[in-house]
């Protein structure tokens, strides 16, 4: 899972150079906001010059299904102090999520191995955290070497990115539904102030595919 | 040099992820989650991801461009096709790249 994130820090660095963003401000994101997809969206976003508002509130929609994975793991680490809760949550990606979780709900199995698995994503976070400002910094490096980045389509990694990420999770209808409102919808509000539009197709596509899977 | 657009742009972010990430772990035994929430908290990657890039696929540069000379229509048409079929989020980018700059730089005529 490190190796397949190797591609998109690097991508992250040299797009955020790329929409406008200062190099401190593209390593702090990294640093502080660390969210792969997030600083994607944030990144695309500010190229096209959405306001701080709604940049704010599209990561905190992108990244509400973190919410799942930390109430997840809450019956494997509630007996942790603050100093470990912390630093695990905020390092609680999509990645270390898949990697831990599966240990755990194995650990579970096997009675008094327990209690030392927190190591574990301590060990895994850590990785893929270094790994993530290695690759931010490599691509901030190329992004700012390279002249006229833009120019090559580079924002089509995006969507492409994006493509197969959705694609995968449409498995039942009402997830189609979802899409499907929240896309058309896109379009119609696309000329709302500051990409208001994201927002209002995104809420509209939730509430049919919630509508949708109630009446199935 | 960083600005204070900037500044509060990576606050707002840091805040709202961190708190995502936290709270639940926080609030746990304090607070139940009701259902239906989690139910809706399912559709949001795919209600969010697919809002933001329907416009830039349909509308690359800000007019409708709905015909075989769009390069992002193209080449994410065969990306989904691939995203469905192999479910590889890997090969997807692969594919979907390889398309997109085949056909920018006109090596398929259009």
């Amino acid at each position: 899972m490190i190796v397949g994130a190797i591609p998109f820090g690097i991508l992250f660095g040299a797009l955020a150079i790329n929409a406008g963003l200062s190099v401190l401000a593209t390593l702090a994101l990294s640093l502080m906001v660390y969210a792969g997809s997030a600083q994607f969206v944030a990144a695309g976003l500010v190229a096209s010059g959405a306001g701080v508002g709604v940049i704010v509130l599209t990561t905190f929609f992108v990244n509400l299904r973190h919410a799942l994975y930390s109430i997840s793991v809450v019956p494997y680490l509630k007996h942790l102090p603050q100093r470990w809760l912390l630093p695990l949550s905020f390092w609680l990606t999509d990645e270390t999520f898949a990697a831990v979780i599966g240990r755990y709900r194995e650990s579970e199995k096997e009675p008094g191995q327990g209690p030392n698995k927190h190591w574990f994503q301590l060990g895994s976070s850590v990785a893929m955290y270094s790994n993530w400002q290695l690759c931010t910094v490599i691509g901030i490096v190329a992004g700012t070497r390279l002249e006229n980045m833009s120019e090559w389509g580079l924002e089509f990694a995006i969507v492409v990115t994006f493509i197969g990420i959705v694609v995968p999770l449409i498995r039942r209808f009402p997830m189609l539904v979802c899409a499907v409102v929240s896309g058309v919808c896109a379009l119609v509000f696309r000329d709302m102030p500051h990409q208001l539009g994201l927002i209002v197709a995104s809420i509209i596509g939730i509430a049919a595919g919630v509508l949708c899977e109630a009446l199935s | 040099m960083i600005t204070t657009h900037e500044i509060l742009l990576i606050i707002g972010m840091f805040a709202v992820t961190f708190g995502v990430r936290y709270l639940p772990i926080l609030l746990s035994g304090r607070l139940e989650f009701p259902d239906a929430i989690e139910r809706a908290l399912r559709f949001v990657p795919v209600a969010v991801l697919t809002a933001l890039i329907l416009p830039m696929i349909l509308l690359p540069d800000g007019e409708w461009a709905l015909g075989l000379d769009n390069p992002y229509l193209i080449a994410s048409l065969v990306s989904v096709v691939v995203a469905a079929w192999r479910r590889s989020l890997m090969l997807t980018i692969v594919v979907g790249l390889s398309v997109f700059f085949i056909i920018r730089l006109g090596w398929l005529g259009f």
